[in-house]
């Protein structure tokens, strides 16, 4: 259907006709169809330079709307948060070490804190075994065993967050509270780091852990293309000389990707820090700096979430879950750009 | 003689590097003109130069004029794919649209609208592929199946789908970069068919490796050597009296 | 000796990690059919709650089902028509210049952003407007989160574009325009298509976007300024109760949402097979 037909149908459309939808069945069902002819969009007739022309501003409207998404996401954020950033400077918020929304005490150290420890503890976990199996799936792994092993890897970075959720709630906190903690604690308890007086599983380790199942994928997908990237040539130089295979990926390829590798653990690491219902549903929520792994803490992404239903309830409520949106935000941006930076140096040096 | 392309201090430039140095030369309206030198010497740049699809290159820099029946399509106010409509490519290996047979050869006619007028007597878009399959020699192989998708052709027929594909567009000149090399003998022989053909009617501009190609289509010729013009001139005063002693060298296989 | 031994070592570890890997993903697997599987039932695919639903009477999550796929399908829908045009625009019409550079920088930073602050983006914006949780709401937000995920994914598969097919279409006379929605979009579709679903993928199983933006209602959206349940909170809510037959539910949702995901993966990798049919190498 020609884009005059359109405009005819539109004209009907707008005087009020109701039969237009018949008008427009019986048009398109009288036309012989002939090869190769198909319905074309509706654009304006005009020339198709000028076309050419709009439509490239138009995209180029939208490609920089899209690009300052993140400045006026900090800027939108930073105007609801400035209430409170009024009340009390920056610092004690970031220092504070007291949740009392009541009483008007928004610390959000303890939240940060939190934060940090749960991703540092989710990393620690995932990296190793994430990066064995990328090079397992990169150098080891025969075609057909690799082809039926991605699919799978990708089929768990699917998975939605809340099922993660569940899946800690079910196996991994009765596991930690069961098994892992009284383990610790008997055989490791002269660590503080170790030492539990938790009775129940919802921890700091609870959440690494389930963060850690989350980020492989995503680390493993990006560190294998990475090594799959490095010359097949350098291999063989290597072997050639006699190296055995894991020599020659510890000294050569491993080498040779490292950057990339770093890149994909940064990835990891800045999903792992965001990430929200899962680690709400395992972390404890207790709103205190955790000593130990087996202690609950409570990230900056549980705090906002959990508490947005009261916010709008009591004074300065919403202006400081914004602002932890907000720094949320700053340090998200803050160590992409950082890793970045890094990355291009490693690059150039390499 | 009618002047078709006429070339004035044309240079190119892929970054720093010079591709070509101040050319100078004219391509005569209908007939054969083939480009002739050592590899690497910026064939394909000049004649990348002649529809502005060198620009579509990264970091390339064209200056200097290639005036079109009189019309600098360096000029500001050119526009580029007009340029394109009037002057055809064919690349040096085929590359089909992602889509059927058919729709390939119509590709240009519609984007262009050359159907528009035709709409109303019913089927002549389809008379018009048939006659342009007909003319690239490859009806025959496809008339069963026009439908399928052009990536199931054989290269040989890829090529020839690419031939009929810019001649659906009816160009007044065609630019062919090497047009045979990634072809069998017998399909090359084709295709060098058809262009002599269409010399008839259209100015034909092909680049090639093969001084028998050369000998076999050219009616003019161009001989560059490292970025610069040697020599142009009808070929058969290039190829029994050449002036310069690189080209003579060339001829006789002793550089390229 | 040595030298066999650590390659024996790491080799091992290296079994063992996939094993880990893998053991997991079955493990969750695993967990949600176990659990869900036996409080699945007919009703709760095809009702809304009933009152007392979430002290364990009788209903379904027909709300948060059909609330999902409306949010996510809009989002989609929406996110598709903004994505495409940039993916375009980063690759065919201003590939190199400084401040298509700085979009594409920008793009990757919002691509690692969270989706809790898209939520809280989201919710400032509708305060700023005047607007309640709604439908429209939750896929304007969920458009964002979904727009850096498809930007991306479209933007890597029409880099894979052979530099000689544009050509082609442009050695014909086609403006950029045309190229892009002509020549283009049909060699990617199998790579645009796959990028669609992801987003689509990532976006119904999102709970923290739409936790401020949507709202949640046992009753079926009638208009764009409904509040509307989704999947996620469904399960998130259902297993906040105290009640194990509610919780039993939430698992039975949690398998609901896992097999809409996996259901979306399977047809991405069934229609890539058939929109491969014309595309060049
Ligand atoms: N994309 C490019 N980037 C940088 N330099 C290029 C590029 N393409 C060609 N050149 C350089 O420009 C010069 C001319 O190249 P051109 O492709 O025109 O040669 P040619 O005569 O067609 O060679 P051949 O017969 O081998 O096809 C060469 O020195 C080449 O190295
Ligand atoms: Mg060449």
């Amino acid at each position: 259907m020609g884009s005059t037909e359109i405009n005819r149908c539109l004209s009907l459309f707008i005087s009020g006709k109701k039969n237009y939808i018949a008008l427009m069945k019986e048009e398109t069902l009288i036309r012989p169809r002939t090869h190769g002819q198909r319905w074309r969009l509706p654009l304006p007739k005009f020339g198709r330079k000028r076309q050419d022309q709009v439509a490239g501003r138009l995209m180029g409207a939208l490609t920089l709307t899209a690009a300052l998404l993140a400045p006026l996401m900090a800027l939108a954020l930073l105007l609801r948060a400035l209430p409170i950033l009024r009340v009390t400077p920056l610092t004690d918020l970031l220092t504070g070490q007291d949740w009392a929304p009541l009483k008007g005490l928004f610390g959000f150290s303890p939240f940060i804190v939190g934060t940090f420890w749960v991703t540092g503890v989710g990393m620690l976990i995932a990296v190793p075994p994430s990066l064995l199996t990328a090079i397992f799936l990169a150098e080891y792994a025969r075609p057909r065993l690799r082809s039926l092993l991605i699919p799978l890897i990708d089929l768990l970075a699917g998975i939605p967050s809340v099922v993660y959720g569940i899946w800690g709630i079910l196996t991994i906190v009765p596991f930690i509270e069961k098994v892992a903690a009284p383990w610790a604690s008997r055989w490791l308890g002269v660590l503080p780091l170790f030492r539990s007086e938790n009775p129940t599983g919802y921890s700091v380790l609870a959440g690494g852990m389930v963060l850690a199942v989350m980020v492989f994928p995503i680390i493993i997908s990006v560190a294998e293309d990475v090594i799959r990237a490095v010359p097949q040539g350098l291999r063989e130089a290597s072997l050639a000389l006699g190296a055995t295979r894991w020599q020659t990926i510890w000294h050569v390829v491993l080498k040779r990707a490292g950057a990339g590798v770093l890149a994909a653990i940064v990835l990891g690491f800045s999903r792992a820090f965001g990430e929200t219902m899962a680690v709400l549903m395992v972390v404890g929520n207790v709103a205190k700096v955790p000593n130990s792994i087996f202690d609950p803490a409570y990230p900056l992404t549980a705090l906002i979430a959990n508490n947005y239903g009261e916010m709008m309830s009591i004074p300065l409520y919403d202006a400081a879950l914004l602002c932890a949106a907000l720094i949320l935000l700053l340090l998200v941006l803050a160590f992409n750009i950082a890793s970045r930076w890094v990355l291009t140096r490693l690059v150039r040096y390499e | 003689m009618n002047t078709k392309i006429a070339i004035q201090n044309l240079n190119a430039y892929y970054g720093k590097e010079q591709a070509l140095k101040g050319i100078e030369a004219q391509i005569p309206a209908g007939g054969i003109t083939v480009i002739v030198g050592p590899s690497g010497c910026g064939k394909s740049t000049l004649l990348r130069c002649l529809n502005r699809l060198l620009e579509e290159t990264n970091g390339v820099r064209v200056t200097g004029q290639v005036l079109l029946d009189g019309e600098d399509i360096y000029a500001r106010k050119a526009d580029v794919t007009e340029v394109r409509t009037r002057v055809g490519l064919l690349a040096p290996k085929p590359f089909p649209l992602p889509m059927s047979i058919y729709d390939n050869v119509s590709y240009g006619r519609r984007i262009h609208g050359l159907e528009k007028l035709e709409r109303r007597n019913g089927r002549s878009l389809d008379r018009k592929v048939e006659q342009y399959l007909r003319a690239a020699g490859l009806w025959d192989e496809v008339k069963d199946r026009l439908h399928d998708p052009a990536s199931g052709l054989s290269t040989g027929q890829q090529q020839r789908l690419c031939l009929a594909r810019a001649l659906a567009v009816e160009p007044e000149v065609l630019l062919c970069d090497e047009p045979t090399s990634a072809l069998d003998p017998i399909s090359a022989q084709r295709i060098e068919e058809q262009l002599k053909l269409l010399s008839a009617e259209t100015t034909v501009v092909i680049v090639s490796h093969s001084l028998r190609q050369a000998r076999r289509l050219a009616d003019h010729i161009i001989f560059l050597w490292m970025g610069n013009l040697v020599e142009s001139g009808p070929s058969a005063q290039m190829f029994s009296a050449p002036r310069d002693e690189r080209t003579r060298a060339y001829l006789y296989g002793d550089i390229g | 000796m040595k030298r066999k031994l650590t390659e024996l070592f790491a080799q091992t570890l290296m079994g063992l990690s996939l094993l880990v890997v893998i053991g997991s993903l079955a493990l969750i697997l695993g967990t949600v059919i176990w659990k869900g599987l036996p409080a699945l039932n007919l009703a709760m695919l095809t009702q809304v709650p009933k009152g007392g639903y979430y002290l364990g009477k009788e209903g379904g999550i027909l709300n948060a089902i059909v609330g999902s796929l409306y949010l996510a399908g809009g989002a989609t829908l929406l996110a598709v028509v903004v994505s495409l045009p940039i993916a375009l625009f980063l690759q065919l019409y201003a590939n190199r210049s400084r401040w298509v550079q700085f979009a594409r920088l920008s793009l990757d930073l919002l691509f690692g952003v969270p989706s809790i602050v898209y939520g809280a983006f989201g919710f400032t914006i509708m305060l700023f407007l005047g607007m309640r949780a709604s439908l429209l709401g939750g896929i304007l937000t969920l458009t964002l989160l979904e727009l850096p995920i498809m930007v991306r994914g479209m933007d890597e598969s029409i880099a894979m574009v052979p530099q000689a097919l544009k050509e082609s279409a442009y050695a014909l006379g086609s403006t950029r325009l045309e190229t892009s929605l002509k020549v283009i979009v049909r060699q990617t579709a199998p790579g645009l298509m796959t990028a669609i679903l992801l987003a689509f993928g990532r976006g119904i199983g999102d709970a923290a976007s739409v936790l401020f933006t949507a709202g949640y209602t046992d009753r079926l959206p009638t208009s764009l300024m409904d509040p509307v349940a989704s999947l996620p909170l469904a399960v998130f809510f259902q297993l906040g109760t105290p009640f194990p037959a509610v919780q039993q539910r939430a698992y039975a949702s949690a398998l609901v949402l896992t097999v809409i995901v996996l259901l979306t993966s399977l047809i991405s990798r069934g229609l890539t097979k058939r929109l491969e049919k014309h595309i060049v190498r």
